[in-house]
């Protein structure tokens, strides 16, 4: 998987409530949790957000709630991608299991500005900031994960399973 | 021999047919209970119906709980409710409660003897880790994961490093549980526990009571934690002898048991505390936050809603008024709680100091209903979380602090010790 976009730049401990404020969680239909994503932190993100672009931010994104509705509401406000130096590990199982690419590296996040264009090959683990020329490689998934997200995620791993026995 | 083990690495090794696992491992566990509430079910049901099979795997293990925006708040929400009340009629769920019954649900599995001790449990709710203070193993999920579990009563682990946290001393009056495990948090920060396993020790430990062990491990995932525990003792016993719905197993850690770190902690070193907005981990010395007014004051959550968090609050409201300015909720997190405070008689003091009592629900906790705040409103509440938003609009503050801390703040109109009131009335 490659993908190329903008990157949209936070800090530190972004967390489940401003990714999707819990107001919205009276529904689970992607189309409305996405109007939403981000709304609490950057009221103006759903408004700059383009198909394809690129989530970065510090340590621990995503923490707080379990809520899936957070990796939904991100998948399908376009963003094809998160990059944090950590993630909180609720949001880290989640993102896998829905299919929400996401990559860790502290270092890209060092590299990276708000509205740098990056480069993204999910395969290889490599970040290219183009606009600076710069490439990361990301921390590699164990096999066991990885297997989870080449079968395009937790239900259709399980389905597979449950269809060999 | 196996290698010696903390009591999580056991009791993931007893649910993965291991005799020994290491922290790093992925294994697959088999799961005791898996629970769902009303905002996240939803999906794990939508989810479930991808993975090809027509019956959970065992409908006395999966738990439904309506509470977070029940009695339903507006029609979407009634939606959602449905689909979780539908499913658990379909698929024949046992631990299903309707509005009437219903609790909030990290105060209702412990009290009704759903959960017990030795148990691996995946809840998709962060505050699942919760009855960790059982003895078991018990960790938030999002939705997939939940639906995976309700289809196969499996889920896929990275057994966790574990951090040991050994209290020892003795408490300050006015300090519990709430007050031990922000100090924790303000100590190690919202990830400082990132991954790992939050075991709680020592003699102070061995003093609390349930409710007081509840709130504690309730809070790991505020740390980062995948998981709180306390392990089994005669506290412990006493509590789910007669309620346990199943066999309990216990488990201890090893003596020579590897910790990526130990806290040690001086219990007479923790204050009474609140956790200024932002994060959990913002905490201060209540004494130093006097200045701060509020226009709301909550005491409920699956953090501190139990029946020993009403008697504190009752034992200082008891005599006196909510301040003029302040809007006191008071919100039992179950219907038995709420039955036995009425029965002690704690209503009288709360709706007599000018308290609304509120039947259980999650509800202003997480900014759902019953008690949302306007712009730039502020409320100290005995929740879990003070993050942007949390309790209603964007520019509203939430503090977090024990039942003690708020009553005393509801009548003083401020941030505010007990101790504070009498001083405050002698003026």
């Amino acid at each position: 998987m490659r993908f190329e976009g903008t990157a949209h730049r936070y800090g530190r401990d972004v967390d489940t409530d401003v990714i999707i404020p819990a107001r919205y969680l009276n529904t689970s239909d992607p189309a409305e949790l996405a109007k939403h994503c981000m709304e609490d932190l950057d009221a103006g993100f759903v408004g700059k957000v383009k198909a394809g672009d690129i989530l970065v931010a510090e340590e621990n994104f995503g923490c707080g709630s379990s809520r899936e509705h957070a990796p939904i509401s991100i998948k399908h406000a376009g963003v094809e991608v998160v990059i944090a130096k950590s993630f909180a590990r609720i949001f880290y199982r989640n993102a896998i299991n829905t299919g929400l690419p996401i990559m860790e590296s502290p270092e890209a996040v060092e590299g990276i500005n708000d509205g740098d264009t990056v480069a993204v090959d999910a395969d290889a683990g490599t970040i290219t900031n183009v606009t600076t020329g710069a490439t990361y490689q990301a921390q590699p998934f164990p096999p066991f994960i990885k297997g989870i997200i080449e079968r395009g995620g937790l239900i259709a791993s399980v389905r597979e399973r449950m269809a060999d026995r | 021999m196996p290698r010696p083990m903390t009591i999580t690495e056991k009791i993931l090794a007893a649910h993965a047919g291991l005799d020994e696992v290491a922290p790093g491992q992925l294994i697959e566990c088999d799961l005791d209970i898996v629970l769902a509430n009303d905002v996240t079910a939803p999906i794990a049901i939508s989810e479930f119906g991808r993975v090809g099979v027509e019956r959970v795997w065992d409908p006395a293990k999966v738990a439904l709980v309506p509470d977070h925006y029940t009695p339903n708040k507006d029609i979407k929400s009634a939606e959602q409710a449905k689909i979780m009340r539908d499913f658990a009629r379909t698929q024949e769920i046992t631990h299903y409660w309707e509005i009437g019954c219903m609790g909030v649900e990290h105060a209702l599995l412990p009290e009704q003897g759903v959960v017990v001790p030795g148990d691996c449990i995946i809840g998709a709710d962060s505050h699942t880790c919760t009855y960790g203070a059982l003895g078991a193993f018990a960790t938030g999920v999002g939705s997939t994961d939940a639906a995976a579990g309700m289809a196969t009563g499996k889920a896929w682990f990275k057994v966790p490093a574990s951090l040991k946290f050994n209290i020892t001393g003795e408490l300050s009056p006015w300090v519990g549980g709430k007050d031990i495990i922000l100090h924790i948090i303000g100590m190690i920060g919202v990830d400082g526990a990132l991954y790992q396993a939050m075991e709680f020790t020592g003699p102070v430990i061995a003093r609390l009571g349930m409710d007081d062990r509840f709130t504690i491990c309730n809070m790991a995932i505020e740390a980062g934690g995948k998981s709180g525990i306390i392990a089994f003792d005669s506290t412990t016993c006493a509590y789910v002898d007669g309620r346990a719905e199943r066999e309990w197993a216990v488990y201890h850690s090893d003596p020579d048991a590897v910790y990526a770190r130990v806290y040690e902690i001086d219990a007479s070193t923790i204050e009474p505390t609140v956790a200024f907005p932002h994060l959990p981990s913002n905490t201060r010395p209540v004494r130093e936050a006097r200045h701060i007014t509020v226009d709301q004051v909550v005491i409920g959550s699956c953090t501190n809603g139990r029946i020993e968090d009403m008697r504190v609050a009752a034992s200082i409201l008891a005599g006196r008024k909510v301040a003029p300015d302040v809007r006191l909720i008071v919100i039992p997190a179950t219907q038995a709680i709420w039955r036995q405070a009425m029965g002690e008689g704690l209503f009288d003091i709360f709706v007599e100091a000018g308290a609304a009592v509120s039947t259980p629900t999650c509800g202003p906790c997480l900014g759902g209903h019953m008690g949302i705040l306007a712009a730039g409103e502020r409320a100290l509440a005995t929740t879990n979380r003070n993050f942007v938003g949390r309790m209603g609009d964007p520019t509203s503050e939430v503090y977090l602090a024990s039942p003690a801390v708020a009553a005393a703040t509801a009548v003083a109109g401020h941030i505010a010790l007990p101790e504070d009131l009498d001083q405050e009335a002698a003026r």
